[in-house]
């Protein structure tokens, strides 16, 4: 762990206190939405389509509904006509139609574990009793479960309504399985990679694979008597889940109060809702608040994972520099539009400074759960299909894997593929530090050992924050706020209202609160919270300086543009010998004789949101007998802007690899022929535990972000987006052999050593 | 629906009484019946470790232990690990070294690790991760986990063999 | 899940008698299996029955012949952390410490890992090295199985409606042998074995030949099995690089898998033979180390 210098002194930014949640988790008490008790409280199940393509014939639920204990039972029928119009989720979009299908089936079940009745009764077991009793009628129908078969013009349908939105606005001749082809294109491929030196031609699969949060999907909802709801539940942003449910049950957005519980983890996966309508309906039918949980199979098979892809590139090389790429990537969209192709489109290139490319994305839809965001979603793929070929062609002309990255390096002014230039950036600073690492000074020696290196690139989000800043009278701070805290965030933005006004943190209390209690809150995500909430926190703090300066000037009549305020002292001065003092502490205690309560407000659309750059550096050693892959030590550098808790930027990064380490080496959805997942289990699923990795050391590159006070960058995204080719890379190095389809699992790898498959 | 059957069990310290059914498991009863919902359901079937209670002071999933084999039993979950207001060495180790970010997961590895240094109380890293291997973590790559561990382990005052 | 009543008899006869009455029953050991499949409507019964208050089933008894009675309930980490017993039994402890995580090994025991029957269970290649004994008890009697002819293909055994396993019985080990025991899973913990291998390396009186062995398999058939030719083609044989590859290529030839989410068969196939390999080297470690 190491943090490079930083120019400015903060006296709270960069320390590492403990998050003012801490004492609750950590002593059992803090209250998730599972943890939900209500008087009279229900519980709530799903029946799931056992088919992963089948028409809904009929549902007939008479039986169910008379188990004793069951009071209520819905279906797609109890859900109001919904409205093609689409929602903004902050790192994907939904339309309300496909919503309402997804979160209850109507006509067809597009995927196998597709919710299509659910039961509310006085005991978890007598609910899943009741759901045995629920007779669906389907129609089995063909499946389609690969990508690459999903865009053939003879695949099984999922909708037959469904037509491509091809280039330019235009739509295919005939409905087809592919929502949507892009295309990023600038200088000409073609040509450029004809006259390369070196020219790299592969394709590349990566398979879907989950979040893996370990809190599974909960909601619990109350119809009330008035017709308001409230709902309690675990989500990536309140505000979001209220407006979805206003949107699916046709209710006034001011008529739902989402009460954002704990969040055991969501990655993206929070991101959309699948129960929250659910548990409302349910509670309006059976007049008693109601729980409706997912079991781990349930969150597996009808949550949202991230897209299994296909995805093809050609790179040429000329004079040690990147002359061209032409990319094609297909990513799985599962049973509805919406893949992250685009931002794999417009990531994948991002690192480097590439003239000439064509990049066409295709979102393609198969019977396979919808997917959500995860993590800088799209972004991993495309660099582990990227960094690859950039691997290849380093050693085809001899070059240092890391030394090709930086003489190939993006830079402030650089144009993306979208053609927007970028901002002060820090990618060259990140591979410079990983050349710099002991690390990569050290040697990696003996048989089927190897070292793999690897850059990625995250956008990051703004979007909308509010906050509000409460000053008491004993000189602390309530700060109130609506953002999700995943990861330390309450920490964060304390951190920052402290530095702001120069108190001490720990006088600072942030309360994430309901969205009937402070103004709209867009999504924990895209890694927008330090960064835009912090802003706001900021422009709050920045409000209660102003008012304290005008109280100051008005009591020593002064002008107020004349009063001063620095680290919690506000002061004026005429130069001339005549000065006045007074404080933070003292204006928060005489305000109620002063003027009243001081109060810092700020609602904004955060502006100058800092992209981030990420480079990994990792030795691995192979079993060649048993294809057993040991990560021996792993070095990621970042970008971050500035560390506001280096301690939790590190877990994030840290976090983040063992994510990645997981999606290279071993996790996937293992799907048989009629689109069943056969391992919808922690055991069958294998994300890494605490022996399958060593410990991740981590370089917090500052490159302050210009367009944030405090220089915030999003910090989580970005380290999930090199893991997947570094490790790659790194087995390349150990075996001489490349491997271009994820999972490098240790099938794959003996199979292909001993020439067994 | 089977009858529902008294059990006389001691829970973190005090003579606990509750009614449950046989398919109950101690998780269900721990959250649905008793109001202690620190211990968390994960995967239900063994395999996370967020349910994690000591059983006799053996470390156990609790999803995976019926309420009914309760009777006589002595159990500590999460919410008896501390001694009153004093945080345990390994909850006060989580706190300092960052060891914890949604949190799910963290009355399960603290638990679990209890057991360990109340068995063990000088574990080396690899000791430590074996231990732990039946608790996932999903947020923090387990790096400051170990570490808070191995923090709390050399705080806790006992003695180096 | 399906509502079940629950009984702890306390003694072998209430057992019985509870066991006769006519419903349809299941066993709860450590529960680590029944429990969860109970749970996922992959087993159903009218009435479980906790055979943990029953003292023979919690017993361990190292025998003054040097052999060992485990009662079939007791708990995994219980064996373990008996350190005569890991002293003496290290192949025992290769399965009983990697059965589950830490949690698991608290509740799980190895007769509930063998009725459970699973053909990738730990315990059983382990045991069968050993060439351990059970002893099966009913209203009507007791009788005993070797560990190898209990199993009748996947999730099912020998024992028939009425019967308890009440013992693993471990017989004395041969001087100068050594069990060892080994899985391959993908992750390094918390995994189904994709193949295993237990051996039992015997050396003859010189050290330099080996007397005898045997070489047990999981996760390559529908049950764990014995390779005899495996165990055949080292005896007599220098216990050297050469020797345990044949060994390996006897298990190999011998291993019947499929392919499924957790491995292929040709995969499969490839490994029984690495892991029998490493097994004897291992094995032969053992033995020359003393323990």
């Amino acid at each position: 762990m190491t943090t490079s210098e930083r120019s400015t002194n903060y006296r709270v930014i960069g320390t590492r206190p403990v998050r003012p949640d801490g004492v609750e988790k950590v002593t059992g008490k803090a209250q998730y939405g599972a943890d939900v008790r209500l008087p009279g409280l229900l519980h709530g199940r799903i029946l799931r389509s056992p088919h992963a393509h089948a028409r809904i014939v009929a549902i007939d639920t008479s039986e169910a509904e008379k188990v004793p204990g069951v009071f209520a039972v819905v279906t797609h029928r109890d859900f109001p006509a919904a409205r093609d119009v689409v929602q903004e989720l902050g790192e994907s979009s939904v339309n309300a139609m496909e919503l309402s299908d997804n979160i209850l089936a109507s006509k067809k079940a597009l995927y196998r574990g597709h919710a299509v009745a659910a039961v509310a009764a006085t005991s978890p077991h007598i609910a899943e009793e009741a759901l045995s009793k629920i007779r669906v009628e389907y129609q089995v129908l063909p499946t389609v479960l690969d990508v690459r078969d999903a865009m053939r013009e003879d695949a099984p349908l999922l909708n037959e309504t469904r037509f491509t939105k091809e280039l330019g606005g235009a739509r295919s001749e005939k409905p087809s399985n592919i929502a949507s082809h892009i295309r990023f294109q600038g200088g000409n491929a073609d040509d450029a990679i004809a006259g390369a030196d070196v020219v790299i031609e592969r394709e590349y699969r990566t398979k879907m694979v989950h979040q893996g949060y370990i809190e599974p999907h909960n909601a619990t909802a109350s119809w009330n008597a008035d017709g308001t709801v409230t709902i309690w539940t675990s989500t990536q942003g309140a505000f979001s889940v209220r407006g979805q449910v206003a949107e699916i049950l046709r209710h006034p957005i001011s008529s739902i109060r989402v009460i954002p519980m704990e969040i055991g983890g969501g990655f993206g996966g929070k991101l959309p809702i699948y129960l929250d309508p659910v548990a409302a309906l349910l509670s309006k039918k059976s007049g008693r608040p109601v729980k409706v949980l997912m079991s781990r199979t349930d969150v597996f098979e009808g949550s949202g994972p991230t897209s299994g892809t296909w995805i093809k590139i050609k790179l040429g090389v000329k004079d040690g520099k990147i002359a061209g790429v032409k990319a094609e990537l297909a990513y799985e969209a599962g049973a509805y539009p919406g893949s992250p192709v685009g931002a794999g489109s417009m990531t994948m290139l991002a690192p480097y400074a590439i003239d000439n490319f064509q990049v066409d994305g295709y979102d393609v839809c198969l019977n396979k759960p919808k997917v959500a965001a995860y993590r800088a979603p799209g972004s991993p793929a495309a660099a582990f299909a990227l960094e690859q070929a950039l691997d290849e062609a380093a050693r085809a002309i001899g070059a240092d894997p890391l030394q090709f990255r930086l003489d190939n390096s993006a830079r402030e002014g650089v144009r993306m593929v979208t053609g927007a230039p970028l901002a002060k950036v820090g990618h060259e600073e990140c591979v410079q530090a990983i050349l710099d690492s002991p690390h990569y000074k050290s040697p990696i020696e003996g048989p089927y050992r190897g070292r793999g290196v690897a850059s990625g690139y995250w956008f990051n989000g703004g979007m909308q924050s509010s906050v509000t800043a409460a000053v008491n009278p004993d000189g602390t701070v309530n700060l109130i706020e609506g953002s999700t805290d995943i990861g330390g965030s309450r920490a964060s933005l304390s951190m920052q209202l402290a530095e702001t006004l120069g108190i001490r943190y720990e006088d600072v209390h942030a309360t994430v609160v309901d969205t009937d209690s402070v103004g709209h809150n867009d999504v924990t995500g895209g890694s927008r919270t330090t960064f835009a909430s912090g802003l706001a926190v900021y422009e709050a703090g920045m409000d209660i300086r102003r008012q304290m300066r005008e109280r100051a000037a008005r009591e020593w009549n002064v002008p107020a543009d004349q009063v001063e305020y620095e680290d919690g002292r506000i002061t004026w001065s005429d130069g001339a010998g005549n000065s006045r003092e007074t404080s933070f502490a003292e204006q928060a205690r005489t305000a109620p004789q002063k003027g009243g309560p001081i109060v810092g407000k700020a609602s904004l659309s955060a502006r100058g949101v800092g992209g981030a750059y990420g480079t990994h550096l990792v030795d691995v050693e192979v079993d060649p007998d048993t294809g057993k892959v040991t990560i021996l030590r792993y070095t990621a550098a970042q970008d971050v802007g500035t560390a506001i808790h280096p301690s939790y930027v590190e877990g994030q990064i840290q976090g983040a690899v063992a994510q990645g380490v997981g999606w290279a080496l071993n996790e996937e959805y293992y799907f048989d022929d009629n689109g069943r997942m056969l391992n919808a289990s922690f055991l069958d699923y294998r994300m890494p535990t605490t022996l399958d990795l060593p410990m991740i050391d981590t370089i917090l590159v500052e490159v302050p972000n210009p367009g944030h006070p405090y220089g915030v960058r999003g910090v989580g995204e970005v380290p999930i987006v090199p893991p997947l080719a570094a490790v790659a890379n790194a087995i390349a190095d150990a075996t001489g052999k490349r491997f271009t389809e994820l999972p490098i699992s240790p099938r794959r790898l003996v199979e292909e050593l001993h020439g067994l498959a | 629906m089977a009858r529902r059957t008294y059990v006389a069990t001691t829970i973190n310290g005090m003579p606990t009484e509750f009614l449950c059914e046989p398919r109950q498991s101690v998780l269900e009863v721990l959250r649905d019946e008793l109001g202690l919902t620190g211990a968390k359901e994960g995967c239900n079937n063994g395999n996370c470790g967020a349910c994690a209670v000591l059983l006799n002071g053996q470390v156990v999933n609790s999803c995976c232990v019926l309420g009914v084999e309760l009777e006589g039993a002595d159990v500590t979950t999460i919410e008896g690990i501390a001694d009153g207001e004093n945080l345990h060495p390994l909850q006060q180790a989580f706190l300092e070294e960052a060891a914890l970010q949604c949190g799910i997961c963290t009355p399960g590895f603290i638990v679990s690790a209890k057991a360990l240094l109340d068995s063990n109380p000088h574990p080396d890293e690899h000791t430590v991760r074996f231990w732990l291997a039946g608790n996932l973590c999903r947020c923090t790559g387990y790096d400051k986990i170990v570490r808070a561990v191995l923090k709390a382990a050399d705080a806790s005052g006992a003695p180096v063999p | 899940m399906e509502s079940f009543e629950y009984l702890a008899p306390r003694t072998l006869a209430e057992a019985f008698a509870a066991l006769g009455n006519g419903k349809r029953s299941l066993m709860l050991a450590g529960g680590t299996d029944v429990i969860v499949q109970l749970r996922e409507n992959r087993r159903s019964c009218d009435q479980l029955i906790d055979l943990k208050h029953i003292p023979e089933l919690m017993a361990v008894d190292i025998r003054a012949d040097g052999g060992l009675d485990i009662g079939a309930a007791v708990p995994l980490a219980e064996l373990y952390g008996n350190r005569d017993i890991a002293r003496r039994w290290p192949g025992l402890v290769d399965a009983a410490s990697i059965i589950g995580g830490r949690a698991i090994q608290s509740r799980a025991s190895f007769g509930g890992n063998l009725c459970n029957a699973s053909p990738a269970a730990d315990s059983s290649p382990s045991l069968m090295a050993h060439g351990a004994v059970l002893t099966i008890a009913s209203a009507g009697g007791t009788r005993t199985v070797p560990v190898d002819e209990f199993f009748a293909g996947p999730g099912r055994s020998v024992l028939q409606p009425g019967e308890v396993l009440l013992r693993v019985s471990i017989p004395p080990q041969p001087a100068r042998s050594a069990v060892f025991y080994h899985r391959f899973i993908p992750r390094n913990e918390m995994d189904i074995a994709v193949a295993s291998a237990g051996v039992r390396l015997v050396l003859d009186e010189s050290g330099d030949r080996i007397a005898s062995a045997r070489v047990a398999l999981g996760a390559v058939a529908a049950t764990p099995i014995m390779v005899p030719a495996a165990a055949e083609a080292v005896v007599g044989q220098a216990p050297v690089a050469d020797t345990f590859a044949k060994a390996g290529e006897a298990a190999s030839a011998a291993a019947q898998p499929i392919t499924d989410m957790r491995g292929s068969a040709a995969q499969r196939k490839h490994l029984v033979s690495v892991l029998t390999v490493r097994a004897f080297e291992h094995a032969l470690q053992r033995i020359r180390e003393g323990r």
